[in-house]
């Protein structure tokens, strides 16, 4: 087909209108500008609040948990097989927290594909001594490198440099909150008391941030090798395996599996943190929303021209259709004015949406809560600027649609009968 | 060979708003090859109706039109959009030129659709026919800035651009003032008898249509003379 004829003759036009052509392609590209900057925004926070606890949790934890036996002496006795058997105020028996055997579970955690680094932990319940009276606290002795690795620890450590933890011997990062508690300050050496009433001094090497003040409060962290000093036990004590998929979704499969093959406790994170997704969607959606609303509003505009344009046309169109050209010609003459309308102002709105995204994220945004983020959060991800280019393209392609089509039918004969 | 390149075998017409009123009766026509045709009669007699519909824009009617040997009754939409680019060329009482483009450009409009011959051929062409017409130094203005009489003779150009067997006009003197009325005819007739070009041209003028080959006269929605 004559594509260069069609196109000559939607160019023409459209220059005729310049002006109202221009003020439609600004709707679009001010919807498409919104839209990408509103979409980068909202995904920027969602990440951040999503690493907030993303970042700080294991996909799936294994552990020990101190609970009441399942199976009492009754339930295996021939004797009683067929009878309901009521035990009351059962008590849990004095059993070891450590994961038994975790060298060898780690070993094969690491050669699973499905895991990409495992973190062991050591928790321990202590006190904090100042002067006369003790604060409440828990230590988690950590492998420093795997959780520096895993869980973005240098991060989170404001203060100091984490990595004096692994390096210096009986030495403690202290939560913010904690530190402040006690009037502590890096270098100085305090004293905590275990829960068995075993004293240790320990060398503040760092202060630790989370964002989330209850845990900065209470938590502190020592290397691993410390804390089963603290605590008095061997080389072998684990607690806790924290475990990091390649794949988060697959977190609560995983955690089944894993519970019944080493014969542990295993909770994942989606069960242990089920708000933080509701909240993240519900952001995606409002600014769906917003964005696809604009680019409606912009679309309503773009029908608005092409009516008009069609109306004051209606001599030219009659006269064109009168020296052969069809009622398909005439159609995509107008499909093309819009798409060409759609398409420009959607590629100015990619632009202006990337720098209004990147002024939005020169703008300081510093919160005690959040140690690492200095300015607004944005995502610059290539994805809402694709769906924007093909929102606009539908819109404007619809909002075409039907002035077009009024243009194809229109019949010569009545406008120049009409004269 | 048929030396027809129009016929009409009894095209009847109605229109239904606000009754239903028959306005062609039983119209039986044909013009031959070179013939130069002009139709007189009353105001409101059907003469505009009886054109449009010999040119294919108006398709609501009775009876069949054959345009160089096809019958035009069963074909679609595109295809008549297709018979009129090719082999019918039109001047109206307004010229209807398309301000967004140039003179020259106007005229290439319809041979560019045709797509028969390149741009640039196109464009040859369309200087021959403004020359043919003596306003080739008017093609790069654009039609806002000519006179009516340059406008109609523009229009004219347009309709020769694809060599169309047959030229069409409704009243294409109607809005001009005598001495450019005279133009145009001899245009007319230049083209009649110098191209061998067929005419079908729809008049109120009736020393116009005297010097015609032929005047075919209205009536009522009949033919009465032919
Ligand atoms: N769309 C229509 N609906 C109803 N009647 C119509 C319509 N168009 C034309 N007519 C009637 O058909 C008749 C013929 O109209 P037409 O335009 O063919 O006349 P004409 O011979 O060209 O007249 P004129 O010389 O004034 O141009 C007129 O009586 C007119 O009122
Ligand atoms: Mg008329």
């Amino acid at each position: 087909m004559n594509l260069k004829l069609i196109a000559n003759v939607s160019i023409s036009l459209l220059r005729a209108r310049l002006k109202q052509t221009m003020v439609a392609a600004i709707g679009v590209t001010f919807s498409i500008t919104m839209f990408i900057t509103l979409l980068s925004f909202m995904s920027g926070l969602n990440d951040m609040l999503d690493g907030l606890i993303v970042n700080r949790t294991p996909h799936v934890r294994l552990y020990k948990e101190i609970k009441p036996s399942k199976v009492q002496p009754i339930d295996n006795s021939e004797h009683y097989r067929n009878h309901y058997n009521f035990v009351s105020s059962v008590k849990p028996k004095n059993e070891r927290l450590d994961i038994y055997n975790n060298g060898t579970i780690m070993k094969v955690l690491n050669q699973d594909p499905r895991v990409l680094g495992v973190a062991p932990r050591i928790t321990a319940q202590v006190f904090y001594n100042v002067g006369a009276i003790d604060l409440t606290g828990v230590i988690n002795g950590v492998d420093v490198d795997a959780e520096a690795r895993l869980y973005f620890f240098k991060d989170y450590v404001t203060s100091g440099n984490y990595i004096d933890l692994r390096n210096i011997p009986n030495s403690i990062v202290l939560g913010k909150g904690a530190a402040e508690k006690m009037l502590a300050n890096i270098g100085d050496v305090i004293q905590v008391t275990t829960s068995k009433g075993e004293r240790m001094q320990l060398k503040v090497v760092g202060f630790f941030q989370s964002g989330i003040q209850d845990i900065d409060k209470v938590q502190s962290y020592t290397s691993i090798t410390t804390a089963q000093k603290l605590l008095g036990e061997p080389k072998s004590y684990i607690t806790d395996l924290q475990i990091k998929l390649k794949d988060i979704t697959k977190a609560p499969a995983v955690a089944k599996e894993f519970q019944l093959l080493f014969n542990v406790d295993a909770v994942d994170i989606q069960t242990a943190n089920s708000q933080f997704e509701t909240g993240s969607t519900v952001r995606t959606i409002i600014s769906y929303a917003v964005g696809v609303t604009l680019l409606i509003v912009a679309g309503f505009g773009i029908y608005n021209i092409l009516n008009m344009m069609i109306y004051e046309k209606m001599d030219s169109i009659a006269i064109l259709k009168a020296t052969g050209f069809s009622g398909k010609d005439v159609n995509r003459i107008f499909i093309l004015i819009a798409l060409s309308i759609g398409v420009f102002g959607g590629l100015l709105g990619l632009l202006c949406g990337f720098g209004l995204t990147s002024l939005v994220h020169q703008i300081p945004f510093n919160t005690a809560a959040l140690p690492t983020v200095h300015t607004f959060p944005v995502n610059y991800n290539s994805k809402y600027y694709l769906i924007g280019i093909i929102f606009s393209i539908i819109t404007t392609y619809f909002a075409g649609y039907f002035p077009s089509r009024k243009a194809s039918k229109i019949d010569p004969v009545i406008i120049i009968r009409g004269k | 060979m048929n030396t027809k390149i129009l016929e009409a075998s009894s095209i009847s017409k109605y229109f239904h708003d606000p009754v239903t009123i028959q306005i062609l009766k039983d119209i039986k026509l044909t013009v031959d090859h070179g013939e130069f045709v002009s139709i007189i009669g009353k105001s409101g007699c059907g003469k505009s109706t009886l054109l449009y519909i010999l040119s294919t824009m108006d398709t609501d009617y009775e009876g069949d039109l054959i345009i160089d040997g096809v019958s035009m009754r069963n074909k679609k939409e595109a295809d008549l959009a297709l018979v009129r680019n090719e082999k019918i060329g039109f001047v109206f009482q307004f010229h209807y030129l398309l301000n967004e483009f140039s003179v020259l450009r106007n005229v290439m409009l319809p041979g560019l659709k045709l797509d028969k011959y390149k741009e640039k051929e196109v464009e040859e062409r369309a200087y021959q026919k403004l020359k043919i017409l003596g306003i080739e130094n008017e093609a790069l203005k654009k039609p806002n800035q000519l006179s009516g009489g340059q406008k109609q003779r523009v229009a004219i150009a347009r309709a020769l651009i694809n060599d169309p067997l047959i030229i069409m006009g409704d009243e294409p003197t109607g809005n001009l003032d005598k001495k450019n009325s005279e133009i145009v005819f001899n245009i007319f007739q230049e083209l009649s008898q110098e191209y061998n070009q067929a005419l079908l041209i729809v008049t109120h003028d009736n020393e116009f249509a005297a010097r015609t080959n032929r005047i075919i006269e209205m009536e009522d929605g009949r033919i009465i003379k032919m």
